[in-house]
């Protein structure tokens, strides 16, 4: 039995800001008793509950664990520092949302890395849990630390803080992690056994059971399983049919304010467009479409369990579905007039886009369309392969302000490989033509543009984990000659929102990204000093990491790690870790990359031997033809409702 | 894939009319105390839509659904008596609409009844609110005395932080009336000697608060005996508001509702 904490925690609510995030009580959250079940998981995510909440891979593997009769799981969530002070004054523990339970009592703490800014947080958790930070200093009573998700595909860096890592898809490896976990409990295995057998789970990963040693220049030199129990190269997992896995069912609907209100379903996953920046769309193929009809089975559904008022068609280009036409204007017919929302977040430069946008729009709001070249200059557009020109994003800007919209956002990266001054400068033509047109299109003096910037961080299991970050002096300058230069015409400028981030904190997101075993030091040095919640401006801090960085690195430093080019036979920190990728199509494309040349999307043409399909035995799965037939209810006159209450149909017939 | 365009400032569809207001008294309790007036609404919306709830859109470019809120307990503050209007397009049985949102609210919100507006105004019908304010660490004996120190001052003033910057508030103005809640009307009164062994080290006080611009809390009220008599509270009070209504001669809360269950049905 494991007792709830929340009488003791409860006190403290009234003294924190916003205590609705840690009562939990979302609709469709639901509890087991911990007696019922052999295995215990606790979800986390590492950032505030209103960036967690919503996270769609937690929500899923929430749902899929819970339908298993052998395990339950909760979530946990960071705690902002004004609890955890109370908290750590008053001896209460890191606990789970859902029952309140002592997140160090759980058989494992799964937790999830969209990004690498969630690391400082991890150890803040494991502080406030109790459990001891290095995975080396466990033992039976402690719960495995397993790290899923995006960043998760170079963890070197936090290797030394969790026990295990699961690389890919989540649905079926949680499963085969819940099985080996119930039976080491029942043969009463040591820490050490239990993680040997866990090792033999295709996707996971230990990192206790590899031993990492450096040459004199600072590279590794080799990275050798110390166990029988490793492989010496660790797989991704795929999740074949996204029909058989129509999660979230039952969406957790929170009472407390978070960044994503609305029922999400995943139309598919991975891509195939070769952005070489994107480490998403790399390591998530091949493309995987759910069809049409599930699609729209899981929007019904979702939003009958929910009541949210907006659906999201998510995935990584939600316009390249094959039958994304079709999808749109079922949903639209399906859902005008029902006060419901329908959104698709894609940034495709090109006109299907705003006709999808205006479908979708039918009935409602039309507040900003979102496009994204990424790259200011042709040149530069190809050598990150992201194939727009400027004439088509100037005749898709048109057709957008033509049909109504008076906003649009256009997104950037500063810093890119090969990237000069000029290049980025021509971000300003581009958006001062931008406006030029849209006046002549809308008829009207009052477009909007808003530029938006990010500064390009390299990621591993792209073409680009071999090339030299941009130093921040570099891309702050090049951005305030961009202000400059877009505010250089007033008539224009004026029309113009710029905005962007300084590159400081993706200095650190480049450390932590392509970090090796080392960089552990230089992120418990931090969090020792107070770094926590990197992905808040408020909370972080650059000179801290710097200081942190300058002090627990020997022989190699910040420079070296980021701004350094890596040459091609370097071993670099993740390449026993196999996301698919061939490493010599990976070299290649980035040649391709530096002499401006272009790559095809594999899905309407032929192969270009990437790697990931024969490694790992999956291809690419397009969506059968066909629309999604739901049952259409004439709506006579707007509502503010799609479910229709059979007990409220009994009631009108009187 | 034809699309219709709206024009500006105008919605596509107009909203069907609205054939009725329903009145809806709902209590937020437990671990929902901890929720803002601005995570209820939202939460509600939800709810509404779950249920199937038809409910009335407003008109403009971005209709919203037609709700409007009377008064709404601070965050951490329990409540039995929480009121919504909510404009529908259909005739339906207001026990019926309590019943199906009562069935998918979220754990600590609940219905406790619906009606059919009657002529006249809510907001007309409520003046005052009465709170029963537990007091943990601080026993009634304790209690008592600055009970009777704070009725028996002309002004008690604590400063409150606005929008526009601290303020002084007259608590002794806005209280009706603050007494020991000695025995509990909510509960049956056996067990005489376990209520009083608790209220040895939890007191409870009763307090009829009027509604004021800015409005007196339960924390002001804590806040007023701390200024009047220096009682210290060592551990956060709990505020539930049992009742809403407007303040008789004699001092009692009319329901808001009773006008609405005695108007003939439309």
């Amino acid at each position: 039995m494991v007792e709830s904490v929340f009488e003791s925690l409860e006190p403290l609510l009234p003294r924190v800001r916003k205590p609705v995030q840690y009562v939990g009580g979302e609709r469709n959250a639901g509890t087991k008793p911990w007696d019922s079940v052999p295995v215990h998981w606790a979800l986390c995510y590492p950032d505030a509950y209103e960036v967690g909440l919503p996270n769609q891979g937690l929500m899923i593997l929430y749902e899929v664990l819970n339908e298993r009769s052998d395990a339950l799981a909760e979530r946990t969530y960071a705690v902002w520092p004004d609890l955890a002070a109370l908290m750590r004054e008053h001896g209460v523990p890191q606990f789970t949302v859902d029952s309140h339970r002592p997140v160090g009592a759980f058989d494992v703490l799964g937790v999830s890395f969209a990004t690498e800014l969630g690391y400082t947080n991890l150890l803040s958790v494991l502080d406030l849990a109790g459990v001891p930070l290095h995975a080396a200093e466990r033992d039976t009573s402690h719960p495995l630390v397993l790290a899923g998700g995006h960043a998760a595909f170079n963890p070197e860096p936090i290797a030394d803080f969790v026990d295990l890592v699961a690389l890919g898809d989540g649905e079926e490896v949680v499963g085969e992690i819940t099985e080996v976990v119930k039976i080491a409990k029942a043969e009463g295995l040591d820490r050490r056994r239990t993680l040997e057998r866990l090792a033999g789970v295709p996707g996971v990963y230990v990192p206790g059971l590899y031993e990492v040693t450096y040459g004199e220049d600072g590279a590794i030199a080799a990275v050798t399983p110390t166990s029988d129990a490793a492989p010496a190269r660790v797989h991704k997992r795929t999740t074949s049919d996204l029909d058989d896995w129509p999660y979230p069912k039952q969406p957790l609907v929170p009472m407390a304010e978070t960044v994503h209100e609305r029922m999400s379903v995943e139309i598919f996953r991975g891509c195939t467009r070769g952005c070489r920046f994107c480490q998403a769309g790399m390591i998530t193929r091949p493309v995987r479409e759910r069809s049409p009809q599930g699609v729209g089975e899981m929007v019904e559904q979702g939003l009958k369990a929910s009541g949210y008022d907006e659906v999201g068609l998510l995935s990584l280009s939600s316009a390249d579905h094959s039958g994304i036409g079709e999808i749109a204007s079922s949903l639209a017919d399906r859902y005008e007039g029902t006060g419901t929302g329908l959104s698709l977040p894609s940034t495709r430069v090109d006109a299907f886009n705003v006709t999808l946008a205006e479908e979708l729009t039918r009935s409602g709001r039309r507040s900003g369309l979102t496009f994204a070249p990424e790259g200011g200059s042709e040149r530069l557009r190809k050598v990150i392969n992201k194939m727009v020109s400027e004439e088509e994003l100037i005749t898709t800007v048109s057709t957008a302000y033509e049909h109504g919209w008076r906003q649009v956002k256009l997104y950037f990266m500063c810093g890119l490989p090969t990237e000069t001054d000029e290049d980025v400068l021509q971000i300003a033509s581009m958006a001062h033509e931008v406006i030029r047109a849209g006046r002549r299109a809308a008829g009207r003096g009052d477009v909007r543009a808003t530029v938006s910037i990010g500064a390009f961080v390299p990621k591993p299991h792209t073409p680009f984990q071999w090339a030299g970050q941009t130093a921040p002096e570099v891309v702050d300058a090049r951005l305030r000659k961009l202000r400059e230069a877009i505010n250089s015409d007033r008539s224009l400028g004026r029309n113009i929102g710029l905005r962007y981030h300084d590159g400081q904190p993706s200095m650190i997101e480049g450390l932590l990204s392509r970090g090796d075993r080392r960089i552990g030091r230089v992120i418990e040095r931090a969090w020792r000093d107070g770094q926590q919640f990197d992905g808040w401006s408020e909370y972080f801090s650059y000179e801290r990491w710097v200081a942190a960085a300058a002090s627990e690195l020997d022989g190699v430093d910040l420079a070296w790690f980021t701004t350094r080019e890596r040459g091609e036979h370097e071993i670099l920190p993740w390449d026993h870790l196999d996301s698919g990728l061939d490493r010599g199509w990976l070299w290649d494309d980035w040649q391709d990359a530096l002499a401006a040349e272009e790559q095809d999307d594999c899905r309407w043409t032929p192969c270009f031997d990437c790697g990931v399909c024969p490694t790992m035995g999956t291809e690419i799965q397009m969506a059968p033809p066909g629309s999604v037939s739901l049952p259409l209810t004439p709506v006579e006159h707007r509502t503010s409702t799609p479910v229709r209450n059979p007990a409220f149909a009994a009631d009108r017939s009187d | 894939m034809a699309a219709r365009s709206p024009k500006a400032g105008e919605a596509p569809h107009p909203s069907a009319p609205t054939v009725a207001k329903l009145r809806m008294r709902y209590a937020k309790r437990g671990r929902a105390r901890f929720s803002s007036h601005r995570d209820i609404a939202r939460t509600m919306e939800w709810t509404l839509r779950r249920a199937g709830v038809p409910v009335a859109l407003s008109h403009g470019f971005s209709p919203h659904p037609k709700l409007s809120w009377i008064g709404a307990a601070p965050t951490g503050a329990a409540s039995e008596a929480e009121y919504l209007e909510i404009g529908v397009t259909e005739d339906l049985d207001p026990a019926l609409v309590a019943r199906e949102v009562d069935a998918v609210l979220p754990e600590g919100l609940a219905v406790v009844e619906c009606v059919l507006a009657g002529p006249g105004a809510l907001a007309d019908r409520i003046d005052a609110s009465r709170w029963e304010i537990e007091t943990p660490g601080v026993g009634d004996d304790v209690l008592a005395s600055a009970v009777a120190a704070f009725v028996a001052a002309r002004e008690v003033s604590v400063e409150r932080l606005t929008k526009n910057g601290p303020r002084p508030l007259d608590v002794r103005a806005a209280v009706a009336e603050l007494v020991l809640a000695l025995t509990r009307t909510d509960e049956p009164t056996e067990g005489g000697r376990e209520d009083r062994a608790r209220a040895a080290t939890c007191g409870r006080l009763t307090a009829v608060v009027r509604h004021t611009t800015p409005a007196a809390r339960p924390d002001d009220v804590c806040s007023a005996l701390r200024a009047v008599a220096g009682l210290e509270f060592p551990e956060p009070v709990r505020a539930t508001r049992r009742a809403q209504g407007r303040l008789d001669e004699r001092g009692e809360l009319i329901d808001p509702l009773a006008a609405d269950r005695a108007a003939p049905t439309a």
